[in-house]
Protein backbone atom coordinates (compact mmCIF):
# COMPACT_ATOMS: atom_id res chain seq x y z
CA UNK A 1 0.00 0.00 0.00
CA UNK A 2 1.35 3.36 -1.01
CA UNK A 3 1.85 5.99 1.68
CA UNK A 4 -0.81 8.37 0.32
CA UNK A 5 -3.49 5.69 0.51
CA UNK A 6 -2.68 5.08 4.14
CA UNK A 7 -3.14 8.74 4.86
CA UNK A 8 -6.70 8.61 3.51
CA UNK A 9 -7.45 5.56 5.60
CA UNK A 10 -6.54 7.23 8.83
CA UNK A 11 -7.42 10.94 8.79
CA UNK A 12 -6.83 13.01 11.87
CA UNK A 13 -10.30 13.80 13.19
CA UNK A 14 -10.84 17.27 14.62
CA UNK A 15 -14.50 18.16 15.06
CA UNK A 16 -15.06 20.84 12.44
CA UNK A 17 -17.44 22.91 14.59
CA UNK A 18 -14.82 23.43 17.26
CA UNK A 19 -12.62 25.43 14.87
CA UNK A 20 -14.80 26.63 12.01
CA UNK A 21 -18.01 28.45 11.40
CA UNK A 22 -19.67 27.94 8.04
CA UNK A 23 -21.00 31.24 6.71
CA UNK A 24 -24.78 30.74 6.24
CA UNK A 25 -24.62 32.86 3.08
CA UNK A 26 -21.46 31.99 1.09
CA UNK A 27 -20.76 28.67 2.90
CA UNK A 28 -17.12 29.62 3.40
CA UNK A 29 -15.28 28.12 6.36
CA UNK A 30 -14.33 30.92 8.72
CA UNK A 31 -12.13 30.48 11.78
CA UNK A 32 -14.30 30.68 14.86
CA UNK A 33 -12.03 33.28 16.41
CA UNK A 34 -12.36 35.47 13.30
CA UNK A 35 -16.14 35.05 13.30
CA UNK A 36 -16.23 36.25 16.88
CA UNK A 37 -13.85 39.14 16.20
CA UNK A 38 -16.10 40.45 13.43
CA UNK A 39 -19.27 40.07 15.54
CA UNK A 40 -20.56 37.37 13.19
CA UNK A 41 -19.92 39.22 9.96
CA UNK A 42 -18.46 37.05 7.23
CA UNK A 43 -15.03 38.40 6.20
CA UNK A 44 -15.50 36.81 2.76
CA UNK A 45 -18.97 37.90 1.69
CA UNK A 46 -19.91 40.53 4.30
CA UNK A 47 -23.02 38.58 5.34
CA UNK A 48 -24.24 39.89 8.68
CA UNK A 49 -25.35 36.83 10.58
CA UNK A 50 -28.27 37.02 12.99
CA UNK A 51 -27.49 38.11 16.53
CA UNK A 52 -29.23 37.26 19.76
CA UNK A 53 -30.87 40.23 21.46
CA UNK A 54 -28.29 40.40 24.23
CA UNK A 55 -25.40 40.27 21.77
CA UNK A 56 -26.98 43.18 19.92
CA UNK A 57 -27.54 45.18 23.09
CA UNK A 58 -23.87 44.68 23.94
CA UNK A 59 -22.93 46.16 20.56
CA UNK A 60 -25.17 49.22 20.82
CA UNK A 61 -25.58 50.19 24.46
CA UNK A 62 -22.74 51.68 26.46
CA UNK A 63 -21.21 49.03 28.70
CA UNK A 64 -23.38 48.40 31.73
CA UNK A 65 -25.94 51.04 30.76
CA UNK A 66 -28.77 48.75 29.68
CA UNK A 67 -31.59 48.12 32.15
CA UNK A 68 -34.39 45.89 31.00
CA UNK A 69 -37.93 47.23 31.39
CA UNK A 70 -41.24 45.36 31.40
CA UNK A 71 -39.57 41.97 31.76
CA UNK A 72 -42.79 40.76 33.39
CA UNK A 73 -44.62 41.21 30.07
CA UNK A 74 -44.33 37.75 28.58
CA UNK A 75 -46.03 35.46 26.12
CA UNK A 76 -49.82 35.40 26.06
CA UNK A 77 -51.94 32.75 24.46
CA UNK A 78 -55.25 34.41 23.64
CA UNK A 79 -56.46 31.59 21.36
CA UNK A 80 -55.24 28.64 23.48
CA UNK A 81 -53.56 27.58 20.27
CA UNK A 82 -52.57 24.01 19.43
CA UNK A 83 -51.25 22.70 16.13
CA UNK A 84 -49.75 19.48 14.80
CA UNK A 85 -46.63 19.95 16.92
CA UNK A 86 -48.43 20.67 20.20
CA UNK A 87 -49.53 23.57 22.36
CA UNK A 88 -48.17 27.01 21.54
CA UNK A 89 -48.01 27.96 25.23
CA UNK A 90 -45.60 25.09 25.96
CA UNK A 91 -43.40 25.90 22.99
CA UNK A 92 -43.25 29.57 23.91
CA UNK A 93 -42.41 28.81 27.52
CA UNK A 94 -39.59 26.47 26.53
CA UNK A 95 -38.20 29.09 24.14
CA UNK A 96 -38.31 31.81 26.77
CA UNK A 97 -36.46 29.63 29.26
CA UNK A 98 -33.85 28.55 26.74
CA UNK A 99 -33.10 32.07 25.51
CA UNK A 100 -33.47 33.82 28.84
CA UNK A 101 -35.77 36.47 27.41
CA UNK A 102 -39.52 36.54 27.93
CA UNK A 103 -40.61 37.63 24.48
CA UNK A 104 -39.30 38.17 20.94
CA UNK A 105 -38.06 41.60 21.93
CA UNK A 106 -35.86 42.78 24.78
CA UNK A 107 -36.60 46.38 25.78
CA UNK A 108 -34.86 48.71 28.17
CA UNK A 109 -33.29 52.02 28.93
CA UNK A 110 -29.67 52.60 27.99
CA UNK A 111 -27.16 55.16 26.89
CA UNK A 112 -25.65 55.12 23.44
CA UNK A 113 -22.39 57.06 23.33
CA UNK A 114 -23.65 58.74 26.54
CA UNK A 115 -27.00 59.72 24.96
CA UNK A 116 -29.96 58.38 27.00
CA UNK A 117 -32.27 56.28 24.84
CA UNK A 118 -34.95 53.63 25.04
CA UNK A 119 -33.83 50.56 23.12
CA UNK A 120 -35.72 47.52 21.86
CA UNK A 121 -33.96 44.60 20.20
CA UNK A 122 -35.77 41.69 18.60
CA UNK A 123 -34.46 38.14 18.67
CA UNK A 124 -35.12 35.97 15.63
CA UNK A 125 -34.46 32.85 17.68
CA UNK A 126 -37.60 33.57 19.68
CA UNK A 127 -40.25 31.90 17.47
CA UNK A 128 -38.82 33.52 14.35
CA UNK A 129 -38.95 36.92 15.97
CA UNK A 130 -42.68 36.80 15.45
CA UNK A 131 -44.86 39.66 16.62
CA UNK A 132 -46.92 38.25 19.47
CA UNK A 133 -49.09 40.30 21.77
CA UNK A 134 -46.35 40.28 24.40
CA UNK A 135 -43.93 41.61 21.77
CA UNK A 136 -46.36 44.33 20.73
CA UNK A 137 -47.09 45.22 24.33
CA UNK A 138 -43.38 45.56 25.14
CA UNK A 139 -42.98 47.87 22.16
CA UNK A 140 -45.97 50.00 23.15
CA UNK A 141 -44.65 50.28 26.71
CA UNK A 142 -41.15 51.10 25.42
CA UNK A 143 -42.56 53.90 23.27
CA UNK A 144 -44.58 55.19 26.21
CA UNK A 145 -41.48 55.04 28.43
CA UNK A 146 -39.53 57.01 25.81
CA UNK A 147 -42.34 59.57 25.77
CA UNK A 148 -42.36 59.81 29.56
CA UNK A 149 -38.58 60.15 29.80
CA UNK A 150 -38.45 62.38 26.68
CA UNK A 151 -35.90 60.08 25.07
CA UNK A 152 -35.50 58.82 21.53
CA UNK A 153 -36.59 55.27 20.75
CA UNK A 154 -34.49 52.84 18.72
CA UNK A 155 -35.97 49.50 17.68
CA UNK A 156 -33.81 46.81 16.08
CA UNK A 157 -36.03 44.49 14.06
CA UNK A 158 -35.53 40.80 13.20
CA UNK A 159 -38.75 39.04 12.42
CA UNK A 160 -40.61 36.83 9.99
CA UNK A 161 -43.81 38.78 10.73
CA UNK A 162 -46.97 38.24 12.74
CA UNK A 163 -47.28 35.30 15.13
CA UNK A 164 -49.91 33.00 13.64
CA UNK A 165 -50.47 31.24 16.96
CA UNK A 166 -52.01 34.41 18.35
CA UNK A 167 -54.22 34.96 15.30
CA UNK A 168 -55.99 38.28 15.01
CA UNK A 169 -54.53 39.52 18.31
CA UNK A 170 -51.10 39.33 16.72
CA UNK A 171 -52.31 41.32 13.71
CA UNK A 172 -53.60 44.06 16.00
CA UNK A 173 -50.10 44.53 17.43
CA UNK A 174 -49.19 46.16 14.13
CA UNK A 175 -51.80 48.85 14.79
CA UNK A 176 -50.90 49.16 18.45
CA UNK A 177 -47.16 49.62 17.94
CA UNK A 178 -47.64 52.16 15.17
CA UNK A 179 -50.09 54.11 17.32
CA UNK A 180 -47.58 54.29 20.18
CA UNK A 181 -44.84 55.41 17.80
CA UNK A 182 -47.13 58.04 16.29
CA UNK A 183 -47.56 59.57 19.76
CA UNK A 184 -43.83 59.62 20.28
CA UNK A 185 -43.29 61.36 16.96
CA UNK A 186 -46.08 63.85 17.67
CA UNK A 187 -44.12 64.84 20.77
CA UNK A 188 -41.13 65.59 18.53
CA UNK A 189 -39.06 62.67 19.77
CA UNK A 190 -36.88 60.73 17.34
CA UNK A 191 -37.67 57.15 16.39
CA UNK A 192 -35.11 55.12 14.44
CA UNK A 193 -35.78 51.68 13.01
CA UNK A 194 -32.74 49.44 12.52
CA UNK A 195 -33.66 46.63 10.13
CA UNK A 196 -31.67 43.42 10.38
CA UNK A 197 -31.98 40.06 8.72
CA UNK A 198 -34.84 39.27 8.29
CA UNK A 199 -37.52 41.96 8.58
CA UNK A 200 -40.61 40.80 6.76
CA UNK A 201 -44.39 40.47 6.87
CA UNK A 202 -46.30 42.24 9.59
CA UNK A 203 -43.20 43.72 11.19
CA UNK A 204 -42.00 45.30 7.95
CA UNK A 205 -45.57 46.55 7.46
CA UNK A 206 -45.62 48.28 10.84
CA UNK A 207 -42.93 49.69 13.14
CA UNK A 208 -39.97 48.69 10.96
CA UNK A 209 -41.00 51.01 8.14
CA UNK A 210 -42.05 54.15 9.99
CA UNK A 211 -38.74 55.30 11.42
CA UNK A 212 -37.73 58.94 11.11
CA UNK A 213 -34.77 57.06 9.74
CA UNK A 214 -34.89 53.48 8.52
CA UNK A 215 -31.40 52.04 8.75
CA UNK A 216 -30.49 48.55 7.55
CA UNK A 217 -27.65 46.10 7.93
CA UNK A 218 -26.02 44.97 4.68
CA UNK A 219 -27.77 42.16 2.80
CA UNK A 220 -30.63 41.93 5.31
CA UNK A 221 -33.81 40.43 3.88
CA UNK A 222 -36.48 43.15 3.97
CA UNK A 223 -39.91 42.76 2.42
CA UNK A 224 -43.61 42.29 2.86
CA UNK A 225 -44.58 39.05 1.13
CA UNK A 226 -42.39 35.96 1.03
CA UNK A 227 -40.35 35.17 -2.06
CA UNK A 228 -42.13 31.85 -2.62
CA UNK A 229 -45.58 33.43 -2.40
CA UNK A 230 -44.59 36.14 -4.88
CA UNK A 231 -43.05 33.64 -7.30
CA UNK A 232 -46.25 31.61 -7.17
CA UNK A 233 -48.32 34.74 -7.75
CA UNK A 234 -46.38 36.16 -10.68
CA UNK A 235 -45.21 32.79 -12.02
CA UNK A 236 -41.68 34.09 -12.44
CA UNK A 237 -38.34 33.58 -10.75
CA UNK A 238 -37.21 36.60 -8.78
CA UNK A 239 -33.67 37.97 -9.02
CA UNK A 240 -31.22 37.09 -6.24
CA UNK A 241 -31.01 40.63 -4.92
CA UNK A 242 -34.81 40.91 -4.56
CA UNK A 243 -35.82 42.21 -1.10
CA UNK A 244 -32.26 42.75 0.10
CA UNK A 245 -31.34 45.84 2.09
CA UNK A 246 -29.60 47.13 -1.03
CA UNK A 247 -32.76 46.58 -3.13
CA UNK A 248 -34.86 48.29 -0.45
CA UNK A 249 -32.50 51.27 -0.39
CA UNK A 250 -32.50 51.53 -4.18
CA UNK A 251 -36.32 51.64 -4.11
CA UNK A 252 -36.34 54.43 -1.56
CA UNK A 253 -37.42 52.74 1.65
CA UNK A 254 -34.30 52.85 3.79
CA UNK A 255 -32.04 55.83 4.40
CA UNK A 256 -28.75 54.12 4.86
CA UNK A 257 -27.07 50.73 4.98
CA UNK A 258 -24.61 50.56 7.83
CA UNK A 259 -22.13 47.79 8.59
CA UNK A 260 -22.38 46.21 12.01
CA UNK A 261 -19.10 47.60 13.30
CA UNK A 262 -20.16 51.13 12.29
CA UNK A 263 -23.72 50.96 13.60
CA UNK A 264 -23.19 52.37 17.06
CA UNK A 265 -21.18 55.45 15.98
CA UNK A 266 -23.63 55.98 13.11
CA UNK A 267 -26.63 55.94 15.45
CA UNK A 268 -24.84 58.29 17.83
CA UNK A 269 -24.20 60.71 14.99
CA UNK A 270 -27.82 60.52 13.83
CA UNK A 271 -29.05 61.16 17.38
CA UNK A 272 -26.86 64.27 17.47
CA UNK A 273 -28.32 65.47 14.13
CA UNK A 274 -31.70 64.92 15.75
CA UNK A 275 -30.67 67.48 18.38
CA UNK A 276 -29.51 65.23 21.21
CA UNK B 1 -79.98 22.47 10.57
CA UNK B 2 -76.34 21.54 11.12
CA UNK B 3 -74.36 24.12 13.04
CA UNK B 4 -72.21 26.35 10.84
CA UNK B 5 -68.48 25.70 11.19
CA UNK B 6 -65.89 28.45 10.82
CA UNK B 7 -64.95 26.85 7.50
CA UNK B 8 -68.58 27.16 6.31
CA UNK B 9 -68.41 30.83 7.23
CA UNK B 10 -65.19 31.23 5.24
CA UNK B 11 -67.08 29.95 2.18
CA UNK B 12 -69.87 32.47 2.75
CA UNK B 13 -67.37 35.30 3.27
CA UNK B 14 -65.81 34.44 -0.10
CA UNK B 15 -69.08 33.67 -1.90
CA UNK B 16 -68.97 34.85 -5.52
CA UNK B 17 -72.39 36.48 -5.15
CA UNK B 18 -71.63 38.19 -1.84
CA UNK B 19 -72.38 41.93 -2.02
CA UNK B 20 -69.22 43.90 -2.79
CA UNK B 21 -68.39 47.57 -2.31
CA UNK B 22 -69.96 48.47 -5.66
CA UNK B 23 -73.23 46.88 -4.51
CA UNK B 24 -73.14 48.67 -1.18
CA UNK B 25 -72.50 52.02 -2.83
CA UNK B 26 -75.37 51.47 -5.26
CA UNK B 27 -77.81 50.25 -2.61
CA UNK B 28 -76.74 52.45 0.29
CA UNK B 29 -75.65 55.86 -0.96
CA UNK B 30 -77.81 58.48 -2.58
CA UNK B 31 -74.65 59.99 -3.98
CA UNK B 32 -71.09 58.78 -4.60
CA UNK B 33 -68.26 60.60 -6.33
CA UNK B 34 -65.25 58.40 -6.83
CA UNK B 35 -61.90 60.10 -6.28
CA UNK B 36 -59.02 58.58 -8.16
CA UNK B 37 -55.30 58.22 -7.68
CA UNK B 38 -52.60 58.42 -5.03
CA UNK B 39 -50.87 61.40 -6.75
CA UNK B 40 -47.65 59.40 -6.73
CA UNK B 41 -47.98 56.46 -9.06
CA UNK B 42 -51.46 55.50 -10.23
CA UNK B 43 -55.04 54.63 -9.47
CA UNK B 44 -55.47 51.30 -7.77
CA UNK B 45 -58.65 49.52 -8.84
CA UNK B 46 -58.59 47.04 -5.97
CA UNK B 47 -59.07 49.77 -3.38
CA UNK B 48 -61.42 52.62 -4.18
CA UNK B 49 -62.87 55.63 -2.43
CA UNK B 50 -64.73 58.87 -2.69
CA UNK B 51 -67.33 61.25 -1.28
CA UNK B 52 -70.56 59.50 -0.38
CA UNK B 53 -73.90 60.52 1.11
CA UNK B 54 -75.97 58.19 3.31
CA UNK B 55 -79.37 59.49 4.36
CA UNK B 56 -78.08 63.03 3.98
CA UNK B 57 -74.87 62.33 5.95
CA UNK B 58 -71.74 63.14 3.98
CA UNK B 59 -68.79 60.80 4.51
CA UNK B 60 -65.53 59.73 2.91
CA UNK B 61 -66.00 56.14 1.88
CA UNK B 62 -63.03 53.90 1.15
CA UNK B 63 -62.80 50.17 0.66
CA UNK B 64 -61.44 47.14 -1.10
CA UNK B 65 -63.13 46.29 -4.34
CA UNK B 66 -63.83 42.77 -5.49
CA UNK B 67 -65.51 42.23 -8.84
CA UNK B 68 -68.35 39.95 -9.76
CA UNK B 69 -67.37 39.03 -13.31
CA UNK B 70 -63.97 37.70 -14.33
CA UNK B 71 -63.23 40.96 -16.15
CA UNK B 72 -64.10 43.02 -13.09
CA UNK B 73 -62.03 40.81 -10.87
CA UNK B 74 -59.02 41.04 -13.12
CA UNK B 75 -59.36 44.83 -13.15
CA UNK B 76 -59.80 44.91 -9.35
CA UNK B 77 -57.03 42.37 -8.82
CA UNK B 78 -59.52 40.26 -6.80
CA UNK B 79 -59.58 42.95 -4.13
CA UNK B 80 -55.85 42.76 -3.49
CA UNK B 81 -54.58 46.31 -3.26
CA UNK B 82 -51.18 47.56 -4.34
CA UNK B 83 -49.23 50.23 -2.44
CA UNK B 84 -50.88 52.97 -4.50
CA UNK B 85 -54.24 51.74 -3.17
CA UNK B 86 -53.15 52.24 0.43
CA UNK B 87 -51.60 55.59 -0.44
CA UNK B 88 -54.81 56.70 -2.17
CA UNK B 89 -56.72 55.66 0.96
CA UNK B 90 -54.41 57.81 3.06
CA UNK B 91 -54.86 60.77 0.72
CA UNK B 92 -58.63 60.48 0.97
CA UNK B 93 -58.56 60.09 4.76
CA UNK B 94 -56.39 63.22 4.97
CA UNK B 95 -58.96 65.03 2.84
CA UNK B 96 -61.75 63.77 5.11
CA UNK B 97 -59.90 65.21 8.09
CA UNK B 98 -59.57 68.56 6.34
CA UNK B 99 -63.24 68.72 5.29
CA UNK B 100 -64.44 67.33 8.64
CA UNK B 101 -66.05 64.29 7.07
CA UNK B 102 -66.13 60.99 8.93
CA UNK B 103 -64.43 58.03 7.26
CA UNK B 104 -66.29 54.82 6.52
CA UNK B 105 -64.03 51.95 5.51
CA UNK B 106 -65.22 48.72 3.88
CA UNK B 107 -62.87 45.77 4.30
CA UNK B 108 -63.05 42.83 1.88
CA UNK B 109 -59.71 41.48 0.68
CA UNK B 110 -57.80 38.21 0.59
CA UNK B 111 -54.75 40.32 1.49
CA UNK B 112 -52.45 42.99 0.13
CA UNK B 113 -51.15 42.01 -3.30
CA UNK B 114 -48.02 39.85 -3.04
CA UNK B 115 -46.37 40.89 -6.29
CA UNK B 116 -42.83 41.91 -7.15
CA UNK B 117 -43.94 45.38 -8.31
CA UNK B 118 -45.89 45.82 -5.09
CA UNK B 119 -42.70 45.07 -3.17
CA UNK B 120 -40.68 47.46 -5.32
CA UNK B 121 -43.15 50.25 -4.63
CA UNK B 122 -43.15 49.55 -0.90
CA UNK B 123 -46.20 47.52 0.08
CA UNK B 124 -44.88 47.26 3.64
CA UNK B 125 -44.21 50.98 3.93
CA UNK B 126 -47.60 51.90 2.49
CA UNK B 127 -49.47 49.76 5.02
CA UNK B 128 -47.22 50.79 7.91
CA UNK B 129 -47.77 54.48 7.27
CA UNK B 130 -51.52 54.00 7.07
CA UNK B 131 -51.50 52.29 10.46
CA UNK B 132 -49.60 55.16 11.97
CA UNK B 133 -51.75 57.77 10.23
CA UNK B 134 -55.11 56.25 11.15
CA UNK B 135 -54.14 56.10 14.81
CA UNK B 136 -54.11 59.90 14.90
CA UNK B 137 -56.69 60.66 12.20
CA UNK B 138 -58.65 63.63 13.49
CA UNK B 139 -62.09 62.55 12.34
CA UNK B 140 -64.37 59.67 13.36
CA UNK B 141 -63.82 56.42 11.50
CA UNK B 142 -66.11 53.40 11.25
CA UNK B 143 -64.76 50.16 9.77
CA UNK B 144 -67.05 47.47 8.38
CA UNK B 145 -65.56 44.06 7.59
CA UNK B 146 -68.02 42.90 4.94
CA UNK B 147 -66.33 39.76 3.60
CA UNK B 148 -62.71 38.71 3.94
CA UNK B 149 -60.50 40.59 6.38
CA UNK B 150 -57.19 39.39 5.01
CA UNK B 151 -54.34 40.25 7.36
CA UNK B 152 -52.22 43.39 6.88
CA UNK B 153 -54.03 44.14 3.65
CA UNK B 154 -57.24 44.50 5.64
CA UNK B 155 -55.72 46.27 8.63
CA UNK B 156 -54.16 48.87 6.29
CA UNK B 157 -57.57 50.60 6.15
CA UNK B 158 -59.06 49.29 9.39
CA UNK B 159 -57.76 51.24 12.38
CA UNK B 160 -60.99 52.97 13.35
CA UNK B 161 -63.11 54.02 16.32
CA UNK B 162 -65.61 51.24 15.66
CA UNK B 163 -64.87 47.91 14.01
CA UNK B 164 -68.09 46.26 12.83
CA UNK B 165 -68.25 42.89 11.21
CA UNK B 166 -70.92 41.16 9.17
CA UNK B 167 -72.18 37.95 10.72
CA UNK B 168 -70.55 35.77 8.05
CA UNK B 169 -67.40 37.80 7.50
CA UNK B 170 -63.97 36.59 8.62
CA UNK B 171 -60.93 38.52 9.80
CA UNK B 172 -57.59 36.79 10.19
CA UNK B 173 -53.85 37.21 10.42
CA UNK B 174 -53.39 34.57 7.72
CA UNK B 175 -55.68 32.58 5.42
CA UNK B 176 -56.74 29.22 6.85
CA UNK B 177 -55.04 27.55 3.88
CA UNK B 178 -51.78 29.42 4.52
CA UNK B 179 -51.83 28.62 8.21
CA UNK B 180 -52.58 24.95 7.53
CA UNK B 181 -49.71 24.59 5.11
CA UNK B 182 -47.25 26.24 7.52
CA UNK B 183 -48.29 24.87 10.90
CA UNK B 184 -49.83 21.56 9.86
CA UNK B 185 -47.70 21.19 6.71
CA UNK B 186 -50.93 20.17 5.04
CA UNK B 187 -53.09 22.59 3.04
CA UNK B 188 -56.11 20.31 3.40
CA UNK B 189 -56.24 21.06 7.12
CA UNK B 190 -57.68 24.50 6.31
CA UNK B 191 -60.98 23.78 8.05
CA UNK B 192 -59.11 22.89 11.23
CA UNK B 193 -56.94 26.00 10.92
CA UNK B 194 -60.05 28.14 10.39
CA UNK B 195 -61.42 26.88 13.66
CA UNK B 196 -58.16 27.18 15.58
CA UNK B 197 -57.42 30.72 14.33
CA UNK B 198 -60.74 32.09 15.66
CA UNK B 199 -61.61 34.23 12.67
CA UNK B 200 -65.40 34.51 12.83
CA UNK B 201 -67.37 37.52 14.02
CA UNK B 202 -68.50 35.72 17.19
CA UNK B 203 -64.94 34.77 18.12
CA UNK B 204 -63.61 38.26 17.41
CA UNK B 205 -66.31 39.87 19.49
CA UNK B 206 -65.42 37.71 22.48
CA UNK B 207 -61.72 38.45 21.95
CA UNK B 208 -62.52 42.17 22.17
CA UNK B 209 -61.27 42.91 18.66
CA UNK B 210 -64.55 44.06 17.13
CA UNK B 211 -67.30 46.21 18.59
CA UNK B 212 -70.45 44.76 17.03
CA UNK B 213 -71.78 42.13 14.66
CA UNK B 214 -74.11 43.16 11.84
CA UNK B 215 -76.68 40.39 11.29
CA UNK B 216 -77.12 38.93 7.80
CA UNK B 217 -80.26 37.65 6.11
CA UNK B 218 -80.89 33.94 6.65
CA UNK B 219 -78.61 32.02 4.27
CA UNK B 220 -76.08 34.86 3.98
CA UNK B 221 -75.73 38.42 2.67
CA UNK B 222 -75.93 37.30 -0.96
CA UNK B 223 -79.49 36.06 -0.57
CA UNK B 224 -80.79 39.59 -0.10
CA UNK B 225 -78.30 42.32 -0.93
CA UNK B 226 -80.89 45.08 -0.58
CA UNK B 227 -81.78 44.13 2.96
CA UNK B 228 -78.09 43.64 3.79
CA UNK B 229 -77.19 47.09 2.53
CA UNK B 230 -80.01 48.65 4.54
CA UNK B 231 -78.79 46.96 7.72
CA UNK B 232 -75.18 47.98 7.08
CA UNK B 233 -76.21 51.58 6.41
CA UNK B 234 -78.26 51.71 9.61
CA UNK B 235 -75.35 50.37 11.65
CA UNK B 236 -72.93 52.89 10.16
CA UNK B 237 -75.26 55.83 10.78
CA UNK B 238 -75.98 54.76 14.36
CA UNK B 239 -72.30 54.54 15.23
CA UNK B 240 -71.44 57.77 13.43
CA UNK B 241 -74.10 59.64 15.40
CA UNK B 242 -72.50 58.54 18.67
CA UNK B 243 -68.94 59.20 17.51
CA UNK B 244 -69.69 62.66 16.14
CA UNK B 245 -70.78 63.81 19.59
CA UNK B 246 -67.31 63.19 21.02
CA UNK B 247 -64.70 65.94 21.07
CA UNK B 248 -61.91 64.85 18.74
CA UNK B 249 -59.21 64.73 21.45
CA UNK B 250 -61.35 62.38 23.49
CA UNK B 251 -62.03 60.24 20.44
CA UNK B 252 -58.31 59.91 19.71
CA UNK B 253 -57.63 58.94 23.32
CA UNK B 254 -60.27 56.25 23.12
CA UNK B 255 -58.97 54.99 19.78
CA UNK B 256 -55.46 54.67 21.22
CA UNK B 257 -56.77 52.88 24.31
CA UNK B 258 -58.88 50.56 22.17
CA UNK B 259 -55.88 49.16 20.32
CA UNK B 260 -53.55 49.41 23.32
CA UNK B 261 -55.70 46.98 25.27
CA UNK B 262 -55.67 44.34 22.52
CA UNK B 263 -53.34 41.65 23.82
CA UNK B 264 -52.32 43.80 26.82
Amino acid sequence: MAWFEKAVDAPVRIPAESVWVICPSCKAYIMKADWKATDKVCPRCNYHDRLGCRERVALLADTGSFTEINARVGVRDPLKFKDASGAYADKAKATAEKLGVGEAILTGTATLDTIPIVLGVMDFKFLGGSLGSGTGERIRLAAEEALRLKRPLILVTASGGARMHEGIVSLMQMAKTCAAIARLKDAGLPYFAVLTDPTTGGVSASYAMVGDLNIAEPKALIGFAGRRVIEQTIKQKLPDDFQTAEYTLAHGFVDHIVARRDMKPFLAKMLRYAGL
Amino acid sequence: MKKQTPWDIVQLARHAERPNITDYIRLMCEDFVELHGDRLFGDDRGLIGGFATLDGVKVMLIGHRKGRTVEENIEANFGMANPEGYRKAMRLMRLAEKYRLPVVSFVDTPGAYPGSEAEARGQAEAIAHNLEFMSTLKTPMVVVVTGEGGSGGALGIAVGDRILMLQNAVYSVISPEGCASILWRDGTKAALAAETLKITADALLSLGIIDAIIPEPVGGAHTDATQMAATVKQAILTHLTTLKKQPIEKLLGQRYAKFAKMGA
